[in-house]
C-alpha cells in the first residue's frame, strides 16, 4: 500500500525533464574545450623546441600518446559509466593506454640508470610536477564534474575515479610540454603521487561532488 | 518513459504501477525479507523518478531499470550488512516505566515549545529527518520525496538527530 502511495505522490510532482545527450557526445565535448584551452596555452607558454627534441625519442612519443590515450578513454569512460544501463565493462576502457604509459616511463627510468634525480640534478623541479599535475587537476576537475553531476549517477565510486584519472592524465599531458627533462625515479613517483592524490580526493567526496541519486 | 519525460503524468503512473512488480522480482533475487523487498522497490523507484531524464529511448528500457535496481539492491545489502557489524540496538530507546519520573529523557522535555527550541539546535538535514519521520509520522519513501534526502541519508540524520537531541536532553538536565 505504501508502494501506491509513493507511486501517486511521485506521478503527481512530475515535472518535464531535459533527456541528457548521450555520453560520448557529452565527453567529447569536455574533450574538446579542454584540448582547445590547452592549445593556447601550450603554443604561448610551453617549451616547445625542447619538446620537439624530447618526442623524436620513440619511447617518449609513446609515453606522450599513452598519457594523452589514458586521458581521453577515461573520461569517456567516466560519462559512459555514469548512465545506468551502459555496460561497467567501459570502466576497463582506460587501463591498456595506463598500463602503456606507466610501462613507457619505467622504461625511461631505466634508460637514464635509474638515477634518482636524473639530468636536471635536483628534485626541485619534480617537486613542480607534483604541483602541476595537482593544480591543473583542480579547473579541469571542476568543468568535469560539473557535466558528470547533470547525470547523477547511481553507483558514483568508478565515475569519479574515472573522471578523476582522467583530469589527472590530462594535467600529465599536459605536463610533458613544460617538462624540459626525461623521467627519473623521483618524477615518476611524483607523477604517480599526484595522480593518486587527485583520484582519492575526487573518490572520497564523490557523492557530494556528483550528486548521486 | 518517453511520455514521462515530457510530463504525462498519467502515463509515468501507469509505468510506475507496471514496473513495481518487475523491480520486486528483481530484487527478490537479493532478498527474501518482505519488508526489505518493499523498502528496496520504493528506493528503485524513488531512484527512477530522480535520474529519468538519464533514460535514452533510442535504447531498451529493461537494462536501465534493472542497473537501478540491481545498485539499490546492493546499497540496501551493504547498508544492512555495515549496521549488522557495527550497531548495536539499544533497548532502553522504546522502554518505559511505569514510574514517570524513571522515564527521564520524557520527563526532560515536558512542553512541545521546549522540543521545539530544541528541534532547532539541530543542524537542517537532521532536523528535516526527524520531523518527517517522527512528528510527521510519513513513511520512509513519502519523507525521502518529500525533502530530497535519500531514505538511507533519512535514516542516518534521524539515527543522529535522536543522538544529539538525548544529549541536548542531558545537558538541560545537569
Amino acid at each position: 500500500m505504501q508502494t501506491d502511495r509513493l507511486i501517486e505522490s511521485l506521478a503527481a510532482r512530475l515535472q518535464p525533464v531535459r533527456r541528457l545527450r548521450s555520453p560520448l557526445l557529452r565527453a567529447l565535448l569536455w574533450l574538446a574545450v579542454v584540448g582547445a584551452a590547452s592549445l593556447v596555452l601550450i603554443m604561448r607558454e610551453a617549451h616547445l623546441t625542447i619538446f620537439m627534441q624530447r618526442i623524436a625519442t620513440p619511447r617518449v612519443a609513446v609515453e606522450c600518446f599513452a598519457t594523452a590515450l589514458t586521458a581521453i578513454t577515461a573520461v569517456i569512460a567516466a560519462f559512459e559509466t555514469s548512465v545506468p544501463g551502459h555496460s561497467p565493462w567501459w570502466a576497463l576502457l582506460p587501463l591498456p593506454p595506463l598500463l602503456l604509459w606507466l610501462a613507457a616511463s619505467g622504461l625511461g627510468c631505466l634508460a637514464n640508470g635509474l638515477g634518482v634525480y636524473g639530468a636536471h640534478g635536483s628534485a626541485g623541479e619534480s617537486y613542480s610536477c607534483f604541483a602541476f599535475i595537482a593544480g591543473a587537476s583542480l579547473p579541469l576537475a571542476v568543468g568535469l564534474f560539473w557535466m558528470l553531476r547533470r547525470t547523477r549517477p547511481i553507483a558514483p565510486l568508478p565515475v569519479a575515479a574515472l573522471g578523476t584519472l582522467g583530469v589527472a592524465a590530462t594535467a600529465a599531458f599536459i605536463l610533458q610540454f613544460f617538462h624540459p627533462f626525461d623521467v627519473t625515479v623521483i618524477d615518476l613517483a611524483l607523477h604517480l603521487a599526484a595522480i593518486a592524490l587527485v583520484v582519492l580526493i575526487g573518490t572520497a567526496w564523490r557523492r557530494r561532488l556528483l550528486a548521486a541519486a | 518513459m518517453r511520455a514521462a519525460q515530457s510530463g504525462d503524468r498519467v502515463a509515468y503512473e501507469r509505468l510506475l504501477r507496471e514496473i513495481s512488480p518487475l523491480i520486486r522480482a528483481l530484487v527478490r533475487r537479493h532478498c527474501s525479507n518482505r519488508a526489505d523487498i518493499e523498502e528496496m522497490v520504493q528506493d528503485t523507484l524513488l531512484t527512477v523518478h530522480r535520474v529519468r531524464h538519464t533514460y535514452d529511448p533510442s535504447r531498451p528500457f529493461c537494462p536501465w531499470l534493472a542497473a537501478i535496481a540491481w545498485r539499490r539492491s546492493i546499497d540496501a545489502l551493504r547498508r544492512r550488512m555495515r549496521i549488522a557489524r557495527y550497531e548495536t540496538p539499544e533497548q532502553g530507546v522504546y522502554e518505559t516505566f511505569s514510574e514517570a519520573t524513571a522515564n527521564s529523557d520524557l520527563e526532560a522535555v515536558r512542553s512541545a515549545e521546549e522540543l521545539g527550541d530544541l528541534l532547532q539546535l539541530l543542524p537542517a538535514r537532521q532536523r528535516q529527518a526527524l520531523e518527517s519521520l517522527k512528528l510527521k509520522e510519513m513513511t520512509l519513501a513519502e519523507a525521502s520525496a518529500a525533502s530530497g534526502q535519500s531514505v538511507a541519508a533519512l535514516k542516518v540524520n534521524t539515527h543522529r538527530a535522536l543522538k544529539a537531541l538525548r544529549a541536548l536532553m542531558q545537558g538541560r538536565e545537569r
